[in-house]
């Protein structure tokens, strides 16, 4: 790694005047940014560790769940008050990487790093999320602004993200067999109001996205018979040694199916795919 | 360069660290305990898991400095030189779970975790804890096989 | 010290060994757990972290194939902190890096520097190296050093490295073949000509990399005071590769310590003689300095030897029975840019001469021919040759099966070598020494439950999902090799193993064996053998590996020959030292040795001895009596009175007067202290029998390994628990081989890969527990009856899960798949199947 300075700011207000500063990034969890900093895809001047300053609560509001930025992935799959209103998102949080990752590893840092087959980012898509800064609050589907980039300015931070109650969930990756995070991975919901929600992640190079034809699709109603032959188009789709665009494109039709059958079923309806694994074969429709 | 100061294995420490040294270096290099190891650079492997303020975190993705003030447990502080094996350490031995032992140490630390969190879990659900853990030798039957019969063994101790 | 021992009827010790309890066959916990659990363990990095030696790094060429026009490092070698920067200018004297295992009609060797000198041939090849203060001092000079060269097109692949107006790799080979190897037996064109099933397939075995957790590592010492040259590096091979290293920088080897400390895994990939080992020795002659190089894991994919990367042809002539009559293989390997290290051989000899694995084929013929490519060169990796072989003729088995609509298991039965017709001497060369397939596979298909197991998949595929049974057998030469042979097929190394055992004055034993342990457990299976023969307690043995100055003779560890040949030299030279620990033991109690009960560490007389013995007791009586008297007259001193009628002595009371030696039998010298140069009279065979259970799930091309049966044959079992460990482990490699695992290269020669984010490996979440078993016939070639199990489970793993998947889909119309079997290429021989039959897709989802 190159060399940096690194902060540990006693404050939240101080920790955004230096992020603020050139070449500063946030450290929370580091289990994204480390990583990279030590592949040489990072070359901060200045690291800005955020741990402790940024609340890892969860709580119920006025319906909904409120996750603070800094809970880690263990945190949130261990939440007995999740587990209990969003079953769907604890599990899909215990099923972020490993068990050592996810007690370091942040919603936050997850959400501010938008890598392309991120998990969360799909969840807020297809739940709705509304994510909560240091400045102000952004809605899900405004927050991802293309490749690893969301529309966080210099200096903000996340600290919180609401996600309402839904009728139906459910959440259905399959892992690339390298480097296990989605190959792809589809999360469906049915909204409080009754729309459907269809978000996919792990197919583009901007990250996760609403696949709106899916949607269209499964507005008559939320089953997976409405998805029938539904695949997405190779254009613009990721490829890499273990998927090609034809194969992700056909994949995002399966899971996206498999998903709304999934919702349909019992909590917590989620079902990750390992290529050698019999985890997750009980499960065809 | 700045100073960090950190408990390992019970015993107070303080070292000089650069900026960017990450815990594992400061482990190794820094107070020559070499029982973790590094086997990958992308977080993936699992050899350099170590307990801060007792959870599995994989030492390789942390800087010595986000340490600060931490309690941190490694493989050499399972046993007081002289003293008997762990039982997870025992049961790894009895059931023949290490080969060329590189994975080791992050095997029993992940382990240990394991356990603390979901006592006797099965053995689908020990395989799957374990995919922060990659073993080249072994194909993991007797590690999954060992981690069972020390859960066990640590389990009936708190009954 | 002898040759070869020939063994007949098991000697007394045997026997003695043969009780209840006795070390052999004892499935003991190793002796080394519980330093390495408690993280003891003493690897080449771990020396490297506390003993701040200088830090080498090597520049490596991004480029596949280029014209190396100019080096410049004088920036480099000015940066705070450096040490020293080499080139390929500053190596003069130093001798390039050797080719171990030159293919027999291998004409030319192509020179290997240990630095490109005027062209690079794979990217990773190593440029210039640097020796620094500090790992990132050391980086920064890398940074600082311009190379200029000239991109040539390079040769991407096997079948383009032969092709008209391909780009020459080495100017002394034009068409950049390495070698062509051909074995032919019998009457090959005839068995075609009248066969009523001829089946021709193009198959792919892929290139991977063993990627063993501890990359290669090098910590080297020299003292220009003494001229010692104290070298620890990751090795397999601590004695070759001393002679090695010794060769290249012209240091005599009675001034060269090499040691091999504690080594996480191998697998073939620490069997090579590197340039990192040149380089940090001599950096530290130039530099006065220890220097040390670690690998990075990105570095390992391309600057250490692959594995396999075959393209095979293969055609299989059979009657209608059932009856293989005839194989013909021709098989393009990819040695990559350089021959190195064992690379050649393994394809040559090791699959040419092993296509027809267990069957009896009378007509055969292979062609095996080398190609360079511009690519990391290949090596030995878990089976080296063999998994090749075997895939080919499991699959082509397979595909006879199906065209006959047989059953695999029965069209394997009617071909396999009888054990009656052992030993058979195959067409491709070598003989198989003895062995019991159909048994063996019985054993594997009763363990499976194979009847059951295919009326599941009946009632499954009723359902329109998609079981699969794959089974495959494996035949592997193992226990390389009498040294004569190893010299005729072009190995530069010995073939023989060699053990000292000595015991000391308190009656415990360090055995030192020219083998070395990178996982496999040798100090506590060597020290079961020792153990065995002395019937002392297994923590009474320490067993020495892995330094050349405290073992001086070695061969190493590869082709599963550490127990069938280093262990047999461990047990020729333990019963040795047990014979003179009989004889002595006898002298102490007036009996013949074959009139002493050994039991529990004590050696007591038989209850009634005979008139022979009666007269032998008397004449040693004699004598002893008038020992006194003579030295008392010469000397003037009283001898003490001997310890004659304790009625038992135990083998510490006899190891202890073989130190003092004052009451030795007349004529025997003091010590025991044996070694033994175990040279086997040839190779041998181990075998087994994998069946495996999957379900694909055709929307996905996700499989999933359901079971995993191995009943494998590999004779006499020393530890059952070290001998299983070898089997979980060989198959988790063989089936990531199947399913997941590929070093890919780019159209450029460019390694596509450079992480554990691109190279997928098995992890516990994707194998099932493995169900074992074992047949045991022994070999008669070696006194232990070992035949080795270190690769078995790997040459078998890949086919079986190979023919699992191709059979759950079989209903499909899916034919072949090309390796690995990853979802995707799963779903797209799905696809293409189903276009071409134009079927329904029916609800896949």
């Amino acid at each position: 790694m190159r060399d940096f300075v690194y902060h540990r700011p006693a404050t939240l207000d101080e920790a955004r005047r230096l992020a603020f500063g050139e070449g500063a990034m946030l450290l929370a969890g580091g289990q994204t940014l480390l990583r990279d900093m030590k592949r040489g895809r990072h070359s901060p001047e200045s690291l800005v560790d955020v741990t402790g300053l940024v609340p890892g609560r969860i709580e119920s509001r006025d319906g909904a769940v409120v996750i603070g930025a800094g809970a880690t992935h263990a945190e949130v799959a261990g939440s007995a008050l999740l587990r209990e209103r969003l079953p769907v998102l604890a599990a899909l949080a215990g099923h972020i990487g490993d068990p050592a990752v996810r007690h370091r590893g942040t919603l936050g840092g997850a959400l501010a790093a938008n890598e392309p087959a991120g998990d969360y980012p799909s969840a807020c898509l297809a739940l709705g999320a509304t994510v909560h800064t240091t400045e102000r609050e952004v809605v899900a589907t405004e927050f991802f602004a293309g490749h690893c980039r969301t529309v966080l300015e210099p200096g903000e931070i996340v600290t919180a993200v609401t996600f309402p109650a839904v009728r139906q969930a459910a959440w259905v990756k399959f892992l690339n067999p390298a480097a296990r995070y989605a190959m792809v991975g589809v999360f469906a919901a049915l909204a409080a109001d009754g729309s459907p929600r269809v978000a996919v992640t792990g197919a583009r190079v901007d990250g996760a996205f609403r696949w709106r034809e899916a949607e269209a699709a499964l507005t008559a109603a939320f089953v997976a018979g409405g998805l029938r032959d539904i695949h997405l188009p190779p254009d613009g789709l990721l490829e890499d040694l273990f998927a090609d665009a034809a194969y992700r494109g056909h994949l995002a039709g399966v899971l996206a199916r498999r998903a709304v059958a999934l919702a349909a079923g019992p909590a917590p309806g989620v079902m990750v795919l390992s290529h050698g694994s019999r985890a997750g074969t009980d499960i065809r429709q | 360069m700045p100073e960090v100061s950190m408990t390992v294995n019970g015993r107070a420490v303080r070292g000089a660290v650069e900026w960017r040294a990450l815990l594992v270096d400061f482990l190794r290099e820094g107070l020559g305990l070499t029982g973790t190891h590094v086997g990958c650079d992308t977080t993936q492997c699992g050899a350099c898991i170590v307990h801060v303020n007792g959870l599995a975190v994989k030492s390789c993705t942390m800087l010595a400095l986000q340490c600060e003030g931490a309690a941190v447990t490694t493989i050499e502080g399972l046993a007081p030189p002289g003293a008997p094996l762990h039982p997870m350490q025992a049961a790894f031995r009895e059931c023949h779970a290490l080969q060329c032992g590189y994975c080791t140490s992050g095997m029993v630390m992940m382990a240990l975790d394991i356990v603390r969190r979901l006592g006797e879990p099965d053995e689908a659900t020990i395989r799957e804890e374990l995919k922060g853990n990659i073993c080249r030798c072994t194909g993991y039957h007797n590690i999954v096989r060992a981690i069972a019969a020390g859960a066990r063994v640590m389990t009936a101790g708190y009954k | 010290m002898d040759g070869q021992s020939g063994h007949s009827s098991p000697p007394l010790s045997w026997r003695a060994d043969g009780r209840k309890g006795a070390a052999i066959g004892r499935p003991a916990p190793r002796l080394e757990d519980e330093r390495l659990l408690r993280g003891g363990g003493r690897y080449v990095s771990d020396l490297i972290a506390t003993s701040g030696p200088l830090r080498v790094k090597v520049l490596r060429s991004p480029h596949a194939h280029a014209r190396l026009l100019a080096v410049d490092a004088t920036e480099a070698r000015t940066l705070p902190g450096v040490a020293a920067v080499l080139t390929a200018g500053d190596l003069a004297g130093v001798g390039d890096l050797p080719c171990d295992w030159v293919a027999p009609g291998m004409d030319v060797v192509p020179l290997h520097p240990v630095l490109a000198r005027d062209r690079i041939r794979y990217a990773g090849e190593p440029v210039a190296a640097v020796a620094a203060e500090t790992a990132v001092a050391a980086e920064d000079a890398l940074a600082a050093i311009t190379v200029a060269c000239e991109k040539l097109p390079p040769v991407a692949d096997q079948e383009a490295a032969t092709g008209e107006g391909a780009p020459r790799l080495h100017d002394a080979v034009p068409d950049n073949i390495a070698f062509r190897f051909r074995r032919a037996g019998g009457d090959v064109a005839r068995a075609f000509a009248e066969a009523d099933v001829v089946i021709r397939r193009r198959l792919t075995n892929n290139r991977v990399t063993a990627a063993p957790l501890e990359g290669r590592a090098v910590l080297s010492d020299f003292d220009a005071g003494t001229g010692r040259l104290t070298h620890h590096t990751s090795s397999q091979l601590p004695h070759a590769h001393a002679r090695s290293l010794a060769e290249c920088l012209g240091l005599p080897l009675h001034k060269l310590r090499l040691v091999a400390p504690d080594i996480g895994g191998g697998f073939g990939a620490k069997l090579g003689f590197y340039a990192e080992d040149v380089i940090c020795a001599l950096l530290s002659m130039r530099t006065g300095r220890p220097c040390a190089w670690a690998e990075g894991r990105g570095e390992s994919f391309f600057a250490t030897t692959h594995g396999r990367d075959q393209i095979q042809y293969a055609e299989l002539a059979a009657r209608r029975d059932g009856r293989i009559t005839g194989l013909r293989t021709r098989i393009i390997a990819d040695i990559g840019a350089y021959a190195m290290g064992m690379g050649p051989g393994v394809p040559a000899i090791n699959t040419g001469t092993s296509t027809t694995g267990q069957y009896q084929i009378p007509n055969v013929e292979t062609e095996v021919i080398g190609v360079y490519t511009n690519r990391t060169p290949t090596g030995p990796y878990r089976g080296a040759g063999h998994p090749e072989a075997t895939f080919l003729i499991e699959r082509m088995v397979d595909e006879l099966a199906r065209e006959l609509a047989c059953d695999p298991a029965e069209v394997r039965r009617v071909n396999f070598v009888r054990s009656s017709d052992m030993p058979h001497k195959l067409p491709t060369g070598f003989t198989l020494d003895s062995g019991d397939y159909a048994a063996n596979m019985d054993a594997a298909l009763a363990l499976a439950g194979y009847a059951e197991l295919r009326q599941w998949q009946a009632r499954l595929r009723a359902e329109g999902r998609y079981p699969g049974v794959g089974l495959a057998t494996f035949s592997e030469g193992s226990g390389a090799a009498p040294s004569i042979a190893m010299g005729a097929i072009g190995f530069r190394r010995a073939g023989h193993e060699s053990a000292r055992v000595v015991v000391h004055a308190d009656g415990r034993a360090t055995v030192f064996c020219g083998t070395q342990s990178t996982g496999q457990g040798h100090t506590t299976s060597l020290a079961q053998i020792a153990a065995g023969v002395f019937g002392i307690a297994l923590d009474d043995v320490e067993v020495v590996e892995g330094d050349t100055q405290a073992v001086p003779f070695g061969t190493g560890t590869f082709n599963s020959r550490s127990i069938t040949i280093g262990g047999s030299a461990v047990y020729e030279a333990a019963r040795r030292v047990m014979d003179k620990v009989r004889k002595i033991a006898a002298w102490k109690l007036q009996r013949r040795t074959r009139d002493l009960i050994y039991e529990n560490g004590t050696f007591r007389p038989v209850a009634h001895p005979g008139a022979v013995v009666a007269i032998a007791h008397s004449v040693r009586k004699v004598a002893q009596k008038v020992l006194p008297v003579v030295f008392r007259r010469r000397s003037g001193f009283e001898l003490p009175a001997p310890q004659r009628d304790a009625g038992a002595v135990t083998f510490a009371d006899v190891a202890r007067e073989a130190h003092l030696g004052h009451d030795l039998p007349l004529g025997m010298a003091p010590g025991l202290d044996e070694t033994c140069f175990f040279d086997p009279k040839d190779i041998l065979f181990d075998y087994g029998a994998h069946v495996a259970v999957v379900e694909v799930d055709a929307g996905t091309g996700h499989v999933a390994l359901l079971r995993h049966v191995v009943v494998d044959d590999c004779g006499r079992i020393i530890n059952p628990l070290l001998a299983d460990g070898q089997v979980h482990g060989g198959a988790a490699q063989g089936i990531g081989q199947a399913l997941m695992e590929a070093v890919v290269h780019g159209s450029g020669g460019e390694p596509l890969v450079s992480s554990f984010s691109d190279y997928a490996m098995p992890h516990a979440t994707d194998l099932p527990a493995f169900e074992t078993g074992h047949t045991e016939i022994r070999t008669r070639m070696n006194p232990l009856g070992a035949r080795g199990v270190g690769e078995g489970a790997t040459i078998g793993a890949t086919p079986a899960v190979v023919n699992a998947v191709l059979d759950a889909l079989a209903p499909l119309g899916v034919t072949d798949i090309p390796l690995p079997m990853t979802p995707m290429r799963v779903w797209q021989a799905i696809k293409r199947a189903r276009d071409e039959q134009n079927l329904e897709r029916g609800d896949d989802a």
